[in-house]
Parts: C-alpha cells; structure tokens; sequence
C-alpha cells in the first residue's frame, strides 16, 4: 500500500485549502464560471446531468479498509448513500453539493486520498493489474512502478496542461490484466536479456471516437530510465498534439499523423537529448517504494485444504462462486477473491455506503484490510485464506456481493449513460439491468463462460464498448435512445482489438434480443464448452452473427 | 407554437432547478411556461443577472402535459430512471 510522506500530505492540504477559497470565491461571485469550470475539474468535480459529481483517485485501485470506510462514510453523509466504481479504478460521488466538495476533501486528505488530476488534460491516475502482487505469473509487481508514475505525474509542471487528457496504464504479469494496449501510454514489466527489469511501451492507444490499438515503440526501457522515457513521449506529445480540435487532440491521432516510424525517431532525439541530464531512478529510491508494497504477514498453508473442498460438495451454489470469483494467489493456502459488484439486474459498479461498510469489516477479517477495484467495475479481496473461503462468501452473500459471475455476461462493464450523464446520447445501465436479468440463470452463465460484454451510451466510450467480446454503444436516433451492436474486441494485449460493428442498431428492446442471438449463434457453433466466445468468432467470423441477427427481420 | 420552460442547475449543489416567476423550484410541474420569445430573453437576462445563483441556463421544450420533448431533457428533468428511490420519475 502507498503511504504518503511529508511532501504528500502537505501538498494534498494544500490543494484542498486552495480549492475552498476557489469556490468560496465562485459562490460570492468573485470568480465567473468560465474561471471557475477549468478549476473545478482539475480537482475531479464535473458537473453532470442531475448535479455535481465527484471523481475521487483510487491510486492504481488499491484500497485500505480505512479508506473504504471513509468512502462509505462520505456517501452516506454527503451523498445519497452510494457511490459508483469506475472502469479507471476510481470511484465517483453522484450528488456532492459544490459547498461540501471542501470539506469532502478534507475527509479524503485524512485517509490519504484526493481527487486530483481525476480529470483534466493531464495525466490521469494510473491504473494497473487488480491481481497486482498476488498473480504467480508476474514478472515484477507492478503497483512500486505505478506508485513511482503516481509521484512523478502528480502536479508535474510541465505536464499540466498537455493538449488533451492522458492515460497510462501498466501491467506486471504474462497476461495483462490492465488493458495496456488502449492507453495513451501502456507499460508492461518485462525482463530484459540479461535479467533486468524494465518496460516494454506502447503509445497511442485508446478508445472514445476513434479507436486505436496502441502501438509499440520501445522492446525494452531500462527501469532506471523509466522517467525519462516516458518525459521523452510526453515532450514530443505537448509539443506536436494538436490543440485546435479537441477530437484530434489525443496522442492515438498524433501517432496517425506523424506516422509511427518518425513519431519513434521524435522520441527517441528527444530522449536522447535529454537521457544525458535526468536523473535516472536511485536504486535506494526503488527500495524505498517497494517496501511499501511488501506482502503482509502471511501464514503457511497448503493449497486446496480439507475445508474448502467439503464445502464445495456440500454447497453447489459457493462451488460455482469458487470457479468464477476466486483467483488463485502466487502464496500457498491464499486466494484473491471478486467481490461482485453486478448483481443479476443490479446496476453495475454501484455499492451502497452500507455494503462498503460491510466490504471494509471484510477486508479487516478476511483480507488484511486490504482492497482492490478492478476496471470491470468490481472489488477484490487480495489476501484470503482458502480455509476461510466459505466463511467469507455466506457473509458476501447476505450482502448480495456473492454473484458468481467474474467473467461471465452479466458481469458487464456499463457507463452511468444517459441516467447520469451530461454527455451520454442512451442510457446504459437499464440495458445492462434487462441483460442481467434476460441471463439470469446463473448455471447458463456458466455454461456460456468467459464472455466480455461492455456498454456505452455514447461514442465516447467510457463503458470500453470497442474492447468487450460483445460491445453495445448507445446513440441518438432521430431523437430516440438506439443502440449498435459490436462484436470481436478484447483488451487483453496479446490478443488485442478494436470490435466490428455488426450492422444497423437497435431499439432498446432490441438490443438485449439480439445480444442473446449473439451468444446464441456462439453456442451453436463452439467446438465445445472450452472454447470461449472470442475463440469462436476468431474462428467463424462476422457473418453466422449477421445472418443470425439481420437475416429474419 | 411550442411551449417551453427555463431550467438550469443551482450553483451551490448542482441541482436541477426551473424557472417560475423570479424565482426558481426544484419541481417541474410548478415550472412556469414561456414562449420561445419569452424563454430566449429570459435565459438572456438570468444569464447576465443571476451568476451566483444557477449555471448552465437554458430552455427546454415541453409536451401538453409539461413534460420536456426530449429523453434528455425528461430524464434531467426528472432523474435517474434507474433509481426510482431518489428520482423524481414517479412525477411523470
């Protein structure tokens, strides 16, 4: 877990103490709203369709109890008792009034947290793998690295007001779990030839209008030159994007532009140039940061104990929750465990400032007090026991957060849409709520399996509708909520891609048919039940899907 | 001839609010109604007079049943159709 040190805590209070005055002046008219918008939103506070919202920083999505409680403590007092996870690891309040904003983020000072640079054109909070130090296929834990990006990208001068807002993401494990490829930036730990640690670099990826797989522009960074590599990115970035059009403005379009052969050739002059004057990263420094993140104590155990397997036989309903939720961990004994925040015609990533309570108390009992959010807009409980596995799911259960379905269709990733949004076109979640409910069976889920399926309600793609296995965007029709159908993308990065649009979009009933006859189609042609969704229509292609979908209307 | 209403979000806590007489309510069915004319020079005038109170002023048009035209504009009006809880749908 980050700790913050002197300098942190000051500059947090700081930015609060700041922002108070700033809206103190906004109130008393002191500051026009075209002064005050631009200030507002670097401290995370947008104003949407109902009224404020406030994104608050989930650093790389790690959490403490302490911090969770505090959250729920915030939604209850300053809210209307829920808040809502993100798919940037974040979470967001619905209905802050701009007067409390201060003082909420005093609260959040105290536990360590802010929301700054939530929004903006600069550099995002920095997401990465939720199974960060616990995935036994990790090359390096990749949470030390983001904290390091965290401490650089924070109030960097120079990249304060870059054309557009930046993303960056880095994954430590040989399958990313952190959609690298669909950053600005993305960063994957890797090993060099002789051992040592460093990164491999894509830039330009992305989603909204344009979509773009990122491309890659360095096999291998040495860690100590992380900084000044991605400063090398950045400067080109600032310097050439374009900020005459905000819809071109993105680093995805800059690589377009230039080409990527002379966008590389840029940033590596640039780098070149100033390689010789930064300073590289101290070992010391590394060590420092790492220790934050050492394992907590753990006791030894073995692997798949008596109790959990007589559980499993004795309760088909925790079984099928053992295969869908539960993550096997690098330590013997141990599993990192998905709290669903998708419960069947629920609304995906809200949680209630009861259930965060609940969440935190088993964070402290099952988990060291330690948390997770994952971009699918879950939580996760890094450090169970296995033997108290099924101690852990009765009491997720009476919370409704034991939905056994991590991965499967009902698990979705949706945008709040137009029930919230002041950008949306449709809404998402009564879509995602009507496919929830149309998959209910939780056994059909199962036997469907892995299947990505992600919804925006609109072209700016906040619920990663280019990325799922099935993705749905929401669109004006002529005034009337419509939505399209895409098919074939993925976010991991070895198999990443942008999905195809099926054909002509449906109404909103229309839309959950035909997301059945899609996984219909996929049933009916899968070689058998461990051939995923994305395998099957790598396999047959587009076509089966449209004569399915179109062909009978 | 279209009716319209004039809304806007309060600055102090965001809230959707609308127009009636100098004043403004939180509730849509006691909204006043305009004119197109009547609502452009009245979202003219609380733009240069009430910075301090709203942002965002605009107007909205309405059906027979004071009910805004648009899905947008029904379910600002109106919150979230999801939560029927802490909306305002059941007005509609």
């Amino acid at each position: 877990m980050y700790r913050y040190d002197e300098f942190d805590a000051a500059i947090v209070r700081t930015r609060v103490e700041e922002f108070r005055d700033q809206v103190e002046r906004r109130v008393s008219g002191e500051l026009t709203e075209e002064q005050f918008r631009p200030l507002r939103l670097m401290n995370g506070v947008y104003l949407q369709l109902h009224a404020y919202m406030l994104r608050v920083a989930v650093p790389y999505g790690e959490l403490s109890s302490t911090q969770m409680r505090k959250l729920a403590h915030i939604a209850r007092t300053y809210d209307k008792g829920y808040g809502h996870f993100t798919t940037r690891q974040n979470i967001q309040f619905n209905w802050p009034t701009l007067v409390d904003i201060p003082k909420i983020l005093d609260e959040l000072a105290e536990v360590e947290m802010h929301a700054i640079q939530t929004s903006g054109n600069c550099i995002r909070n920095v997401t990465s793998d939720p199974y960060a130090g616990v995935a036994g296929d990790e090359v390096d834990d990749p949470r030390p690295w983001a904290e390091i990006l965290r401490q650089w990208s924070t109030f960097h001068p120079e990249f304060t007001y870059l054309p557009r807002k930046f993303k960056i993401a880095i994954s430590g494990g040989a399958e990313d779990r952190a959609a690298v490829r669909f950053h600005d930036i993305g960063l994957r730990v890797v090993r060099g030839e002789g051992g040592d640690i460093g990164f491999r670099v894509w830039v330009g990826g992305g989603m909204g209008r344009t979509p773009r797989v990122g491309r890659e522009v360095r096999s291998f960074v040495p860690a100590a030159d992380l900084m000044s590599y991605l400063e090398a990115i950045l400067r080109v970035y600032n310097l050439y994007g374009r900020r005459d059009n905000k819809y071109k403005a993105r680093i995805k379009i800059l690589v377009d532009e230039l080409g990527l052969a002379r966008f590389i050739d840029e940033v590596e002059a640039e780098w070149q140039k100033s390689r010789a004057s930064a300073t590289p990263l101290p070992e010391e420094e590394i060590a420092r940061i790492r220790a934050y993140f050492a394992p907590p104590p753990l006791a030894s155990l073995q692997d798949n104990p008596a109790e959990l397997a007589a559980a499993r036989k004795a309760d088909p309903a925790f079984d099928l929750w053992i295969k869908t939720n539960v993550f096997s961990h690098k330590v013997p004994g141990y599993a990192a465990v998905t709290v669903s925040l998708k419960p069947i015609g629920g609304i995906p990533g809200d949680v209630t400032a009861d259930q965060m309570d609940m969440i935190a108390d088993l964070a402290d009992r099952f988990s060291q007090g330690q948390l997770r959010a994952t971009k699918e807009q879950n939580l996760v409980l890094p450090y169970v026991r296995q033997d108290q596995l099924a101690a852990l799911w009765r009491a997720l259960d009476m919370q409704n957060l034991a939905t056994a379905n991590r991965g499967l269709v009902s698990d979705m990733i949706a945008c709040p849409g137009l029930d919230y949004c002041a950008l949306a076109n449709a809404r998402s979640i009564p879509i995602a709520q009507e496919i929830s409910n149309r998959f209910a069976d939780l056994r059909r889920q199962h036997d469907i399996g892995s299947l990505s399926l992600n919804i925006s309600g609109c072209i700016n793609a906040c619920g990663h509708h280019h990325v799922g296995n099935i993705g749905i965007l929401g669109v004006d029709k002529r005034g009337e909520e419509a939505y399209q159908l895409v098919l074939g993308g993925d976010a991991g990065e070895g198999d990443a891609a942008i999905g195809q649009i099926t054909g002509p979009g449906f109404s909103a009933e229309g839309i959950v048919d035909a997301t059945e006859k899609a996984v219909a189609v996929y049933l009916a042609n899968r070689r058998d039940a461990d051939e995923s969704f994305i395998e099957t229509y790598r396999r047959i292609g587009m076509a089966p899907f449209k004569e399915a979908l179109y062909d009978a209307r | 001839m279209t009716t319209q209403i004039v809304t806007a979000n309060r600055l102090h806590d965001g809230l959707v609010v609308f127009r009636v007489g100098e004043s403004w309510t939180q509730s849509l069915s006691e909204a006043q109604t305009y004119t197109p004319e009547e609502a452009a020079a009245l979202v003219a005038r609380i733009e240069a007079e009430e910075k301090t109170q709203v942002v965002g002023v605009y107007a909205v048009e309405i059906d027979d049943a004071k009910v805004p035209t648009k899905g947008r504009e029904r379910i600002r009006a109106l919150g979230p159709t999801v939560r029927p809880d802490i909306s305002k749908q059941v007005e509609a």
